[in-house]
């Protein structure tokens, strides 16, 4: 999904820049605010920042021949609500477009809108919906993850499509052509991102449970847990 | 058990989702989607010319995936102190508190 340096016009790259902006910045001020007030938080931001970190650097092969990279911003989104993501995602991207050249600074904005600011929305979405239906925790957690990854390069098809309508077909054409790219590839890698993240989650349940508990992730249950059988 | 079954399923199933592709079609390059969507920017917008260029570009593909295994490494590492230093203040609890009494909360 990262849009390469330079490959969206001028108006568009800043465009993208003003209506990322202040997600990120509300973002930093969430995670400011988070450390500051729940310091046992810190751990599990840095695991959400960390997740998204592993997971944007391996690209990984599709059934389509073509090969792409999950984003991992799901799983922030569950446990921190999606505003912290804009942050940690946009940190992310920097560090790949001033590193790797991968993405660029004058598409950052764009790249953060869909990685940081719609995946992590959309997933947080996905999560509680599935939870308002009856679903319980992991699958809440597989549709955050996998939603959060498909939502991203379908926002991303759309920004390239809307920069670089087709000649003949103009935006639905070329919406179509980039979502053909993006759309198919990414199907096997949001699935594997949701077993990613559930499995995360079964060991965070387990040894992270009063965290997740004032999260509101997970219910305090009334009687103190017994031990489980290992 | 079942604990240790469900785990060792989902593990498989991310392995074998990840290789299957290269078992299915093992002379397909696996170009990135991120340079193909570029190829067709090129393609369907000729006149269109990158008015900005990275600043700074790994010289060698070997460069280049030593610095995405570095963001890797870093990710990982970071996860994996965190879930470790998780599963240790737990052991800690169980040892030394077996009610496992909350902390006591901020006043």
């Amino acid at each position: 999904m990262h849009i390469a340096e330079g490959m969206l016009p001028a108006p568009h790259a800043l465009g993208w820049t003003l209506a990322a902006a202040p997600f990120v910045v509300h973002g930093a001020r969430q995670v400011v605010k988070e450390v500051r007030e729940h310091p046992e938080s810190t751990l599990l931001l840095g695991a959400a920042g960390a997740f998204t970190f592993v997971l944007s650097a391996i690209k990984l092969p599709s059934v389509t021949g073509s090969s792409s990279h999950p984003t991992g911003t799901g799983l922030g989104a569950v446990l921190f609500r999606p505003p912290v993501m804009a942050l940690l995602g946009t940190v992310v991207l920097l560090f790949q477009a001033l590193l790797l050249a991968h993405g660029g600074l004058t598409t950052l904005g764009a790249n953060a809108f869909s990685m940081a600011v719609v995946g992590p929305w959309a997933g947080y979405a996905a999560y509680r919906l599935t939870r308002r239906l009856g679903g319980g925790l992991l699958p809440a957690v597989f549709a955050a993850m996998a939603v959060s990854d498909l939502a991203t390069y379908g926002t991303t098809a759309l920004q390239l499509a809307w920069a670089h309508p087709d000649a003949e077909s103009g935006f639905v054409g070329a919406a179509v052509k980039f979502l053909g790219v993006f759309a198919v590839t990414q199907v096997p890698l949001a699935i594997g991102e949701g077993f990613l993240g559930v499995l995360l989650f079964r060991v965070l349940t387990v040894n992270a449970r009063p965290e997740l508990e004032r999260l509101g992730v997970l219910t305090p249950e009334p009687v103190p847990d017994a031990e489980p059988q290992r | 058990m079942r604990r240790h079954l469900i785990t060792a399923v989902l593990v498989l199933a991310v392995v074998a989702l990840f290789a299957a592709p290269l078992l299915i079609d093992p002379g397909s390059e696996f170009a990135g989607t991120d340079s193909q969507a570029t190829e067709l920017i090129e393609e369907s917008d000729p006149g269109y010319e990158p008015w900005f260029s990275s600043v700074f570009s790994p010289g060698s593909a070997e460069v280049e995936s030593g610095l995405f295994a570095l963001q890797a490494a870093l990710g990982g590492a970071v996860l994996g102190y965190v879930l470790g230093r998780l599963r240790g203040r737990r052991g800690a609890e169980r040892t030394t508190a077996p009610s496992s009494a909350p902390p006591p909360a901020e006043p």
